[in-house]
């Protein structure tokens, strides 16, 4: 039984930095925190203007729409798979929401906001059908209706543009108000991200969206409805995106057919960077978000140093590249054993 | 309790299950065991609700049984400890027993808890420690099968069916395994134990069903066999003259593989192969028979030992080098590993050769189709056209195929696993010849069989390995199927 002995020897070490491997896993928030209190602790010994009230309410605000993208694109990679159509979404509902104040300036804001959802939702029934029904990888079917959507938004609105003059008060109000100093876009993100993370971790529908990205087989194996389960992540993530289509125009008051173009390449890089494994399974809505959070503050973090956006562009894609390897080098840490017991049969 | 009668399927032309049939009842545990191929696993999955039979009947309770899922299946009360233990290695323990089946509180809501404390209480039933709350990721084997084991428990499953569960456990983790099944039957639970190693059945099954080629052999209670007649019972069936080996000149030594061993998988395995010889590695799934194989071929390390070709020693882990040496591997997978199934069939059969075909770095395309033409026409593979993709030969002539693109390296020492698995009887007796004929032409062949006769029939000496070691080798005149058998099943005292 020498080989018994020589198991138990070689468990022994990996048992305790399965530990750390474990913590790490699950309190990966805590790493995204510590990057943006250094992020933003180094850059306001630079400038001390960066912490004013003004200059956090635009960080809150440029952030909350990405951040409210990406719950859903959470939702959908949790899943093992990908939505890179949120930001054709975006746009149409955006557009859509403007020409209907434009031909009817006093439509209430529920009206707006439902139809906005509705758009959003309806692009979602169509990706998470082909890729539940027709088993099409979903980004193949993510990819192709993200240039069909911005297809048909570019045909219907031409060169035309939707300014803030047509948008009533009450609706551009939401882009700038606030209320205690706090703008209400953040307000809105936080409440959200709120509501999902603790809709996340609660309830037995998000449960499976876990189990699902986790094993897939093992999924359908355990009686987990995988395809309606899918089809249910790629409606919230489109619906979310249609909201967050009202939401954008709210913020930046005019549309026109490149509204919201390649928001799905930073929404993605939220969420990875946010510790969402991007091959399902493992994330939180919150991660995401203080990952957008993250991602947006450094951007204006090097405009404030004075750092060429290209710059930032190229740090927010190295970060990118080390969550990944981040995600990567645990993986490795945690499977070994697991691994030559597997080699062990068949 | 749970009866399952007469059942039968298909999966394409191969008959998986032609006539399985057991009865299972309450507080008893029953033994399931059968060769590779005997279609135990099929009945496991059918129970399991993953394959609908084809003919036959299910029976639960005396009533008729339709199970269109593995849900229904579960919600009848059957639960499946699967080889492979079907865990979310992201959830934690206490969310994978109560997948699917979280206790809700109001508004629908995970009691995570309750979760928790049931998860404990039942690993307390058990008798085990185990945190409900780590995550299943890193478990071990073992642990596994016990989070399997507890989820059965919590949807209070009457029936546990268990597939191969001691294959990758220790000494120690099956003892464990064995006294939770005695507690299981002791509840008034019924096990159904699948395995191969027949001293475990005789140590824990109150009854025995025997299962050969897809048909339910016999079932009785163990103090009416023995493990002698169990044998018996699964290998008897008649020797066929398929098999024509060529008695050839055994030469040299090619093939030198001394005390290999790779942690965990296999340990200090030695024999040789000459050239002239077929050697056969028989022994059970698992037993390592493929790792070997693997590592000879350098697509795994190894830890210790050495493989010797022509007295050269082969350096660990290096296919390129292996196939330098003049090593040919048709591996056991061809649609996986041994073909490109995309690529034409004169393609594959290059791919291997490319050396001798390419002029100045460009692949003539005259020359690659006179090339594969050649070989195509000395194994007489039957295909349209050579340019057809791959995929659409029958197995028998994709497995040809993969035999021209190895016997056109013209190897030293050809390594072929399970080279007649899933094709037909025709070609079969074909690769046979061919395998033979190479012998002749003084080639050094190993190969890997699950097929008894196969190995009785064309084996000039058979090296039998039963859990990563070597059991016993015998020469050709004195292996026959029970001795082998009891070798693969580690039912006889290990070799000198």
């Amino acid at each position: 039984m020498t080989t018994l002995a020589e198991e138990q020897k070689v468990a022994q070490p990996r048992a305790s930095s399965h530990h750390v491997a474990e913590l790490l896993f699950r309190f990966r928030e805590l790493g995204i925190v510590l990057a943006l209190v250094i992020v933003v602790g180094a850059t306001t010994i630079d400038n001390h203007l960066f912490l004013s009230a003004t200059s956090v309410q635009q960080l809150l605000s440029g952030a909350a729409i990405v951040a409210l993208l990406a719950i859903g694109e959470t939702i959908v990679v949790v899943t093992r798979n990908v939505d890179l159509s949120i930001g054709s979404v975006l746009g149409i509902s955006a557009y859509a929401v403007g020409v209907l104040y434009r031909d009817h300036p006093h439509v209430p804001l529920l009206v707006v906001f439902l139809l906005a959802l509705g758009i959003g939702a309806a692009c979602g029934v169509v990706n998470g059908l082909i890729v539940t029904v027709a088993r099409v990888p979903s980004l193949v079917v993510t990819l192709g209706t993200l240039y069909i959507i911005r297809g048909i938004d570019g045909a219907w609105a031409g060169g035309n543009q939707v300014n803030a003059s047509m948008l009533p008060e009450s609706f551009n109000k939401i882009g700038y108000g606030t209320v205690a100093g706090i703008p209400y876009l953040g307000i809105i993100a936080i409440v959200a991200v709120a509501i999902a993370t603790y809709a996340m971790r609660t309830f037995r529908t998000a449960r499976d969206f876990y189990a699902i990205g986790s094993d897939p087989a093992a999924a359908r194996l355990a009686g987990i409805p995988v395809g309606p389960r899918v089809f249910l992540a790629f409606v919230l993530s489109g619906g979310i995106a249609g909201v967050a289509g009202a939401i954008w125009l709210s913020y930046f008051g005019s549309v026109d057919a490149i509204a919201g173009v390649g928001y799905e390449f930073q929404v993605i890089a939220a969420v990875v960077v946010g510790g969402v494994a991007i091959f399902g399974g493992s994330g939180t809505v919150l991660g995401a978000a203080l990952g957008a959070l993250l991602l947006n503050t450094i951007n204006s973090a090097l405009v404030v140093v004075n750092v060429s956006s290209f710059w930032s562009q190229a740090v927010a894609g190295a970060l990118l590249v080390a969550a990944i390897a981040f995600d990567r080098l645990i993986a490795l840490r945690v499977a070994p054993v697991l691994r030559t017991r597997r080699r062990a049969r068949g | 309790m749970l009866a399952l009668e007469h059942a039968e399927k298909s999966f394409g032309a191969v008959h998986a299950l032609e006539d399985g049939d057991i009865a299972l009842f309450a507080g008893e545990v029953h033994g399931l065991v059968g060769e590779n191929g005997a279609g135990k696993s099929t009945l496991v999955k059918i129970l399991a609700g993953v394959h609908r039979p084809d003919a036959g009947r299910l029976v639960l309770d005396g009533e008729e049984a339709i199970f269109d899922n593995a849900k229904q299946s579960q919600a009848a009360g059957i639960a499946i400890i699967f080889q492979e233990p079907t865990l979310f290695p992201d959830l934690s323990v206490a969310e994978n027993i109560f997948v699917g089946m979280q206790p809700l509180k109001r508004f629908r809501r995970i009691d995570g808890r309750r979760m928790r404390r049931e998860a404990a209480a039942v690993f307390e039933q058990l008798g085990v420690r185990l945190d409900p709350d780590r995550l299943a990721r890193g478990l071990s084997i073992a642990d596994q099968q016990l989070v399997e084991i507890a989820k059965a428990l919590t949807t209070n499953a009457r029936v546990i069916v268990m597939d191969e569960p001691t294959a990758a456990l220790a000494t120690t983790e099956v003892e464990r395994l064995f006294s939770i099944v005695e507690t299981l039957r002791a509840r008034g639970n019924s096990v159904l134990f699948v395995s191969h190693r027949l001293g475990e059945i005789f140590a824990i099954c109150q009854r025995v069903t025997v299962m050969r080629d897809g048909r339910h052999v016999l079932t009785k209670p163990i103090d009416e066999l023995t493990i002698q007649s169990v044998i018996r019972a699964m290998v008897g069936r008649d020797m066929d003259a398929l098999f024509p080996k060529v008695p050839a000149e055994s030469g040299r030594v090619v093939l030198k593989v001394d005390r290999l061993t790779r942690e965990g998988v296999f340990t200090d395995v030695s024999f040789e192969v000459r050239s002239g010889e077929i050697v056969a590695l028989a022994g059970l799934v698992g037993a390592g028979r493929t790792e070997v194989a693997r590592a000879i071929f350098g697509i795994d390390r190894w830890d210790a030992g050495s493989v010797q070709i022509d007295g050269k020693s082969l350096p660990p882990g290096s296919p390129t080098r292996a196939m330098a040496a003049g090593i040919g591997l048709v591996p056991e997978d061809r649609r996986q590993q041994g073909l490109v199934m995309d690529f034409s069939i004169e393609r594959n059969i290059v791919l291997a050769s490319l050396d001798s075909v390419r002029r100045a770095g460009l692949i003539p395309r005259g020359a690659e189709r006179r090339f594969a033409k050649d070989w195509a026409v000395r194994l007489q593979l039957k295909y349209g056209k050579l340019t057809n993709p791959v995929w659409m030969l029958s197995g028998g002539n994709q497995q040809k195929a993969v035999l021209a693109k190895w016997l056109a390296r013209r190897p030293t020492l050809l390594i072929v696993d399970e080279p007649t698995r899933g094709i037909d009887v025709g070609t079969k007796a074909e690769v046979h010849r061919l395998l033979s004929e190479l012998a002749a032409r003084g080639v050094a062949v190993l190969m890997i069989s699950s097929e008894l006769p196969e190995v009785l029939g064309m084996a000039d000496r058979v090296v039998v390995l039963f859990e990563g070691r070597v059991m016993r080798e015998f020469a050709q005149a004195e292996a026959d199927e029970d001795a082998i058998m009891r070798a693969a099943t580690g039912t006889v005292e290990e070799a000198a």
